[in-house]
């Protein structure tokens, strides 16, 4: 009998792509969306979708946009599954943030930091009312960007207020960096594994349980310490050349959240920091990042592990949307023999309790 | 800079892709062999060395090389990346011209009950898979024994051998590679003298 | 550049900026600057990923962010020299003209004319982009002259 099914099954799935690929397109009255508006017009989508995706390529990105019929999520899953295919060449050197071509750069703790408040092109002041404008066809902005760049140096705000001792320095390692993407979670789970999972977590997971910590689980009073967006290059160092080379610029979004911390038997009352580092423009994520970066940091700084967000194995095995989609979404793959026995149980259950 | 690096692969993608169905082959019916092309080796490699080196090595598989063959040294680090070790400890791979890798053999991972993946795989370059010595070949991949012909193991290779095979799910496997020939004998495999 | 710049750092230089063109555009500005030699592909154009590390902090330990395509290639001209790149993307054509760019800079007879045909015009042009994000950016520079008078 089964057999049969599935050869049902296959002409089934066929017409079904065929109508998945009608209904990708829409009406074909109006022009197709190009990949190339996608990367340039949906860049927020895109850099979602690398972040979660966990590799850096706009073109990929929007291209997987536009096959998933901007779902996000299965477009993320897309380049998962196509950077399997691909030899890793290399690791790159550290990213230099401090030397970051800075597009954005505020801070809610020093107003007058040096390299000053660069707001960038945000959203942050928008009125959030609908501008039915962007209903016709858009004349080209013409801005009021007039300013001459100047060469202003941004230090990074760690760096200035650390001078003091009053904020927790970094400390500098080259330990090679467990990887997510070679070897499967384990627990206990470092902090290079934990950014790393949360680099390329939810977006809303994490957002989810940053917020959480500073509704009260897990006690903290974050402060945005500094957030900066803007190009980074990145170097390798091939073996061939046996030294650096730089291979081209990425954007990226860094936060830098502050946290006041009691002090241990070890420690001195001081700021602690929480870090995070995403793909492309990510505010919004690089930010929930912080706060749980420095929320599962709570047992190494002695403090109680009492909230969801500090609890490292709960939140890192339910960060990834993609390992999350597959788990939820199998539930609809056929189960009809375990149901079967179910039924079988419930109905023996149900004859014993009348009986 | 000035160089006398030579290409790998003609066609670096089915060649590798050739060649790793090859070594597939190889390991899942030990004791037969198997003729591959499409690349042109750096002495002292023959073609089959260098292509199952091209195939299976990257910058995250470790390279014990045999110091005699040293003078492939730039061209395997180019073409695969990997990183050449002295410690056969910390190496995935181990590239040998002769026998004399059987000395160090114990010092190369052979994986743990829980992970015998990461057990080291051995290539080592062997005068011929056509005539020399036969040895008998017994286990998953075989209905009935194989006889595998080498020359250039050492004489007491059974009894090297004998203790691989004891660690099992533990232990090394080898890739035996003469000329364009490759065979290969995967832990599972009991050897005994022909 | 002169020459009392070690070669390595030049070579660095020319190499960052090759990996940042166009291919087109690097097409072009080498058919002006003589053209390509005869040269064999030692390896690639080949698409591949790199590991992108940032660290905890901003300056603490490792960690792995994410990773970026990477297109590769290595050239041999006929005269030996041996061109590298490993340029952001996935464009064959753009990282075999980078190494071949690359192995043309290191022939003292081709460098003078290859790097004011070739790697000045394509630095300019990025230097120009930069300046001009960077311009945007300070326009939106907050000066809070208003409140520090209001207070004095």
């Amino acid at each position: 009998m089964a057999y049969v099914a599935v050869k049902g099954g296959e002409q089934a799935i066929d017409a079904a792509h065929a109508w998945l690929a009608e209904e990708r397109r829409g009406d074909t009255s109006s022009p197709a969306l190009s990949v190339a508006q996608i990367q340039d017009q949906l860049g927020r989508s895109v850099d979602r979708v690398m972040a979660e995706g966990s590799l850096y390529d706009r073109q990929l990105a929007a291209l997987a946009i536009k096959q998933a019929q901007g779902d996000l999520i299965e477009a993320a899953f897309l380049l998962r599954a196509y950077r399997t295919t691909l030899p890793r060449f290399a690791h790159s050197k550290p990213v230099e943030t401090a030397a970051m071509t800075i597009e954005r750069r505020i801070s809610a703790i020093f107003k007058d930091l040096p390299g000053g408040q660069v707001l960038g092109p945000t959203y942050d002041y928008t009125h959030r009312l609908l501008d039915f404008g962007l209903l016709e066809d858009e004349a080209p902005p013409s801005g009021a960007l007039t300013a001459e760049a100047d060469a202003a140096a941004m230090p990074r705000v760690p760096d200035i207020l650390g001078q003091e001792g009053l904020l927790e320095p970094d400390l500098a390692s080259d330990r090679e960096p467990g990887d997510l993407t070679r070897e499967p979670l384990s627990f206990p789970a470092e902090r290079d594994v934990r950014l790393q999972a949360l680099a390329r977590g939810d977006e809303g997971f994490v957002l989810g349980m940053g917020y959480s910590t500073q509704r009260g689980y897990g006690s903290s009073h974050p402060f945005a310490g500094e957030i900066r967006m803007g190009e980074v290059s990145v170097e390798i160092e091939p073996a061939e050349l046996g030294f650096a080379i730089d291979i081209g610029d990425l954007v990226l979004t860094e936060c830098q959240m502050v946290t006041r911390f009691k002090g241990s038997k070890t420690v001195p009352p001081q700021f602690t920091r929480g870090y995070g580092l995403v793909f492309g423009f990510g505010e919004r994520k690089a930010m929930a990042m912080a706060l749980v970066d420095r929320a599962m940091r709570a047992e190494e700084l002695g403090e109680d592990v009492t909230a969801p967000a500090q609890d490292v194995e709960f939140v890192l095995y339910h960060s990834d949307n993609i390992e999350a989609t597959g788990f939820v979404e199998h539930l609809k793959l056929p189960h009809y023999v375990d149901f079967q026995s179910e039924l079988q149980n419930v109905r023996r259950m149900r004859a014993e309790a009348e009986a | 800079m000035m160089s006398a690096l030579t290409p790998g692969f003609a066609e670096p993608v089915s060649g590798a892709q050739a060649c790793f169905r090859l070594v597939l082959d190889a390991m899942a019916r030990p004791g037969q062999v198997h003729a591959l092309g499409g690349v042109a080796a750096p002495a002292p490699l023959c073609d089959a060395a260098a292509a199952v080196v091209l195939t299976l090595l990257d910058h995250e598989t470790p390279l014990w090389l045999d110091p005699e063959a040293e003078a492939a040294k730039a061209w395997i680090a180019f073409h695969t990346g990997a990183p050449i070790t002295v410690d056969p400890a910390r190496s995935m791979f181990a590239l040998a011209l002769s026998q004399s890798v059987m000395e160090s053999w114990h010092g190369l991972p052979p994986g743990t009950d829980e992970a015998p993946e990461t057990s080291a795989t051995v290539i080592l370059q062997v005068v011929s898979l056509t005539t020399g010595t036969d040895f008998v070949l017994e286990g998953p991949g075989m209905r009935a024994p194989e006889t595998l012909t080498v020359d250039g193991l050492p004489p007491d290779f059974a009894a090297i051998w004998r203790r691989n095979h004891a660690q099992y799910p533990r232990g090394i496997d080898l890739i035996l590679c003469a000329g364009n020939q490759i065979a290969a004998l995967p832990r599972s495999v009991a050897v005994r003298k022909g | 550049m002169t020459d009392r710049v070690p070669v390595e750092t030049r070579r660095q230089r020319w190499m960052a900026i090759l990996a940042r063109a166009p291919a087109e555009g690097l097409m072009t500005l080498l058919n002006e600057a003589g053209g390509a030699p005869e040269y064999t592909v030692l390896r690639g154009p080949e698409g591949g990923l790199v590991m992108v590390r940032g660290r905890a902090g901003g300056g603490g330990a490792p960690f792995n962010l994410g990773e970026m395509t990477v297109t590769r290639c290595t050239v041999r001209l006929d005269s030996g020299l041996v061109g590298h790149a490993y340029v952001a993307g996935r464009e064959p054509r753009r990282a075999e003209l980078a190494a071949l760019v690359d192995a043309l800079m290191q022939d003292p007879e081709r460098a003078e004319t290859v790097e004011a045909r070739v790697i000045a015009p394509l630095e300019a042009c990025q230097a120009a982009r930069r300046t001009e994000r960077a311009g945007k950016a300070a326009s939106t520079r907050v000066q809070f002259f208003a409140m520090q008078t209001m207070r004095t």
